[in-house]
């Protein structure tokens, strides 16, 4: 093992100055170290937390995948040269050839820059800080370029990261330290910078943004902007849960989501708690609306109506709902941290989300705003969940006096 | 009277090399070793000086703090070297042994018939009383307070250590004497844990609570014991003492001499023959490493079991606490994306491409490595898993890592000791010190509180 005594050597020959922790970096990356204990637990897990962030990027890959081929699929389908999948989540027209190459020359540049810029910033914050290259922006790198419109341009994207690490997460402290999901963050500071980009119904398909207002103009809406503006939705809904239909690149496809989730729960990686009763949460509010719907109160001419009468269950497969409760909303460092918190931090993301996606005429899709939401309140559901074992102690001496 | 505890949250480590049940004599030792260092917080003055004679249960040193407080000599020998380190602080005294020990003579006495006055006395003259500990800041009892229980836990289930049900076995009139002392110097009761399966010593001793618990590690822990019953609130003492020690004690009352003979498991895969050795506190470890034999050179011994003890050299000796030696190999070894490689050799208590889940009876062979770096707290929810008290373990170790006083006392700090946090050490993906975090923070109340 000629490789491993030279990095060992390098190692050693380097340890203590300034380039030491993007050399490790790069080292863990191909080793596992040679640390050991050295007080306490002699012997530690096998899982560190390269393995655990690893473990969600397995989880995003299929998406990642499926939104390669759906850009294409989206892009040739509006312009007519493919017929519709029509058979199913195998369907030939779907998994083409062509559909992955015109995806893939427009998404990897996204996953690129989103990785080269984001590890960039975190390398320089560790040489500056002297600790070592966190793996926090592993999973940040793969979600950002998942939940941008396709049509993104690249410096649009890199300003973004660049403000989400170090804003989102750098002036907390790092990895562990941020309290908002740094690629939410990244989104956020998108849709406030840029809103002519991130709404509308032209970004959502390749190319679509080129074309507009031009004889060869395409639409791309996706089904919240439809549902929205109270337009009839073409889309069926087995396709919604395929996702085969636009959307930003990788949120759109339910089943893989559901898959990556069931995944993660089975790791032990993601937590159940928040997924279940994020869920649960969008089904209550998804119900009060349907009842409100129902019972005459808001009525067809309301701006409201097509997505308040939205059927509950529908809500979950449309928009960046699934992927928001499967990747971003489990980010344990900015989720609550108590168990008990955890119900109630993934009932209100559900609820809240579906409610700002139903009355917020300028954005349709709630998850991200409901998502930060909640990121900022947290830590205030884990103070009370905490206070009340606080309260238990004193309980214990006050009957023990008394 | 026995109650019955169950514990649901925790982990057993299953590992190789478990002491076979067989019982050897150690070589008699040549030097015997006591470090200060053991004595958590307690700063020595000496009493003999290098070169002079000594007998089992001759004062070495007394606490500065309180003179009362003695630390006598385990053998007799003679004091060759008091070892100091950094700003002379002394960090071991070597004693030569004597081929036979001779003992200072303390006299039988019934501790039936003596008052509590009289019991702590005797302790501390003999210097028994560092067995003791106390709740809050796990360290030695405050002679001072008299605390509202005492608790012993019988049951083991920390991996590869001494099964009590074994060393105790033939040791009940000990065992009965050291607990008789002992209940009389708490108004309230002396408990003590036992395990469900075998047949406990401390079946049928009297002045004395049976617990019968199980459960996974760490249901053999003295602070689950602790939480489960009745747990240290502020401004309240609890004493612990572990089970051998209150057969020294015992024997003390009995025969008038400080016995401090141990039957300690010499465990782990890296030993040849693991099994049970009798041999004395402070004594060289390598009488009995090498009697049993090494499967490899480059190992880690450890004081203690694996998740609380503390390294140390091959050459060097015995704690004066433990009964266990453990020897597993050193991790300090690459491995080839050993972070993203399915694990099937390795515990873990994900499923992220690790497959112990699988193997629940399957008995492993870890190494040292912390298989990865050191990193900030990230994931939540898995400590709770394998940590049996009613306390947040993620919020009281953050609260000592920002020295919060007012926080760590609300979270619970008085009723948790280091080796409580073991566990959640273990399974710590960030790889963070919890067992020190919670040590310093500890010694912050101490000194702030105290």
């Amino acid at each position: 093992m000629g490789l491993k005594q030279n990095l060992h050597k390098l190692k050693e020959k380097y340890s203590g100055t300034k380039m030491a922790p993007a050399f490790n970096a790069i080292h863990t990356f191909l080793y596992l170290p040679n640390e050991t204990t050295h007080s306490g637990s002699h012997i530690r897990v096998a899982d560190d937390l390269k393995r655990t962030m690893n473990t969600v990027i397995m989880a995003l890959v299929p998406c990642l995948i499926f939104g390669i081929f759906n850009t294409g699929y989206q892009h040739f389908l509006a312009l007519g040269e493919i017929e519709a999948a029509s058979n199913g989540f195998f369907s030939a027209s779907f998994w083409s050839w062509q559909n992955f190459a015109a995806g893939a020359w427009s998404v990897l540049p996204l996953v690129i820059v989103s990785y080269v810029v984001g590890l960039g910033v975190e390398f320089i914050f560790a040489i500056i800080k002297g600790h070592e290259v966190e793996e926090g922006y592993l999973v940040t790198g793969m979600l950002v370029p998942l939940i941008v419109p396709v049509d993104i341009p690249l410096w649009m994207l890199s300003v973004a990261v660049i403000f989400g690490v170090v804003i989102g997460k750098e002036v907390f402290g790092g990895t562990g330290m941020n309290i908002l999901n740094p690629a939410l963050t990244i989104r956020a500071f998108l849709f406030f910078a840029y809103p002519t980009w991130m709404s509308g119904d032209k970004v959502w398909v390749l190319d679509a943004v080129e074309r507009a207002n031009t004889p060869d103009a395409i639409s791309g809406e996706t089904i919240l902007g439809s549902l929205a503006q109270n337009n009839p939705v073409t889309h069926d809904w087995l396709d919604m849960f395929y996702g085969f239909v636009p959307g930003s690149i990788g949120e759109t496809s339910a089943l893989l989501i559901l898959l990556g989730g069931l995944f993660l729960i089975f790791s032990k990686i993601g937590s159940w708690r928040i997924m279940l009763s994020s869920v649960v949460g969008a089904i209550v509010m998804g119900l009060i609306f349907n009842w409100v719907t129902d019972a005459g109160i808001i009525t067809e001419t309301s701006k409201f109506y097509g997505l308040m009468s939205t059927e509950f269950w529908q809500h979950l497969l449309i928009g960046g709902f699934a992927f928001g409760v499967v990747y971003m909303a489990t980010d344990p460092v900015t989720a609550s941290q108590t168990n008990r918190g955890k119900w109630i931090y993934g009932f209100l993301i559900g609820f809240i989300a579906i409610l700002i996606r139903v009355f917020n005429p300028a954005y349709p899709e709630g998850m991200m705003l409901a998502i930060l939401l909640m990121n900022v309140f947290a830590p205030t559901i884990d103070h009370y969940i905490v206070q009340g074992n606080v309260k238990r102690r004193l309980k214990r001496l006050k009957s023990k006096t008394a | 009277m026995s109650k019955d505890i169950k514990i649901k949250k925790g982990l057993n480590i299953r590992l190789k090399g478990e002491a076979d049940k067989t019982l050897s004599s150690a070589p008699r030792s040549r030097t015997f070793v006591i470090r200060p260092s053991e004595f958590h917080l307690i700063t020595p003055k000496m009493v003999v000086k290098e070169g002079e004679k000594v007998e089992a249960g001759t004062v070495l040193f007394y606490a500065k703090t309180n003179e009362e407080l003695k630390f006598v000599s385990p053998v007799s020998g003679t004091l060759s070297k008091i070892e100091r380190g950094a700003k002379r602080v002394i960090t071991s005294l070597h004693i030569e042994g004597d081929p036979q020990d001779n003992f200072k003579e303390f006299g039988t006495k019934n501790p039936d018939s003596m008052n509590s006055e009289e019991i702590k006395n005797h302790l501390l003259a003999s210097g028994c009383w560092p067995f003791i500990k106390q709740r809050p800041y796990d360290v030695i009892a405050n002679p001072e307070v008299m605390p509202k229980a005492i608790f012993i836990s019988g049951y083991t289930t920390a991996p590869l250590a001494a099964e009590y049900d074994f060393v105790l076995k033939g040791k009940e009139s000990q065992l009965q004497a050291g607990v008789t002392a002992l209940s009389k110097l708490t108004k309230g009761k002396v408990h003590a844990g036992i395990g469900g399966a075998g047949v406990s010593p401390f079946n049928g001793l009297n002045d004395i609570e049976i617990h019968n618990i199980s459960g996974p590690h760490p249901a053999g822990n003295v602070g689950t014991l602790i939480g489960e019953i009745d747990p240290v609130n502020k401004g309240e003492t609890v004493w612990t003492i572990s089970p051998q020690d209150v057969v020294i004690i015992g024997e003390l009352f009995l025969t008038g001499k400080f016995n401090a003979e141990r039957i300690i498991a010499l465990a782990g895969s890296s030993v040849k023959t693991p099994k049970y050795y009798t041999t004395k506190i402070g004594a060289e470890v390598a009488t009995f490493v090498y009697d049993a034999g090494l499967n490899e050179e480059n190992v880690r011994v450890i004081n203690g079991d694996v998740l609380t003890g503390n390294a140390i050299n091959p050459k060097s000796h015995l704690g004066y606490y433990n009964n266990t030696v453990s020897v597993i190999p050193e991790g300090d070894d690459y491995e080839f994306f050993g972070w993203t490689k399915p694990i099937f050799n390795k515990i873990s208590t994900s499923r992220a491409l690790t497959f112990s889940w699988m193997f629940p009876k399957k008995e492993f062979d870890l190494n040292t490595n912390t298989n990865g770096e050191h990193r900030a707290f990230v994931t939540t929810g898995n400590y709770e898993e394998v940590f049996p008290l009613d306390i947040y373990p993620l919020q009281i170790l953050k609260a000592c890592m920002y020295k919060d006083l007012d926080e760590m006392e609300a979270l619970g700090m008085y009723e948790v000791a280091p080796e409580d946090f073991s566990l959640t050490e273990f399974i710590c993906v960030s790889k963070q010190p919890h067992q020190e975090i919670i040590r310093n923070g500890l010694d912050l109340m101490y000194k702030e509180i105290g």
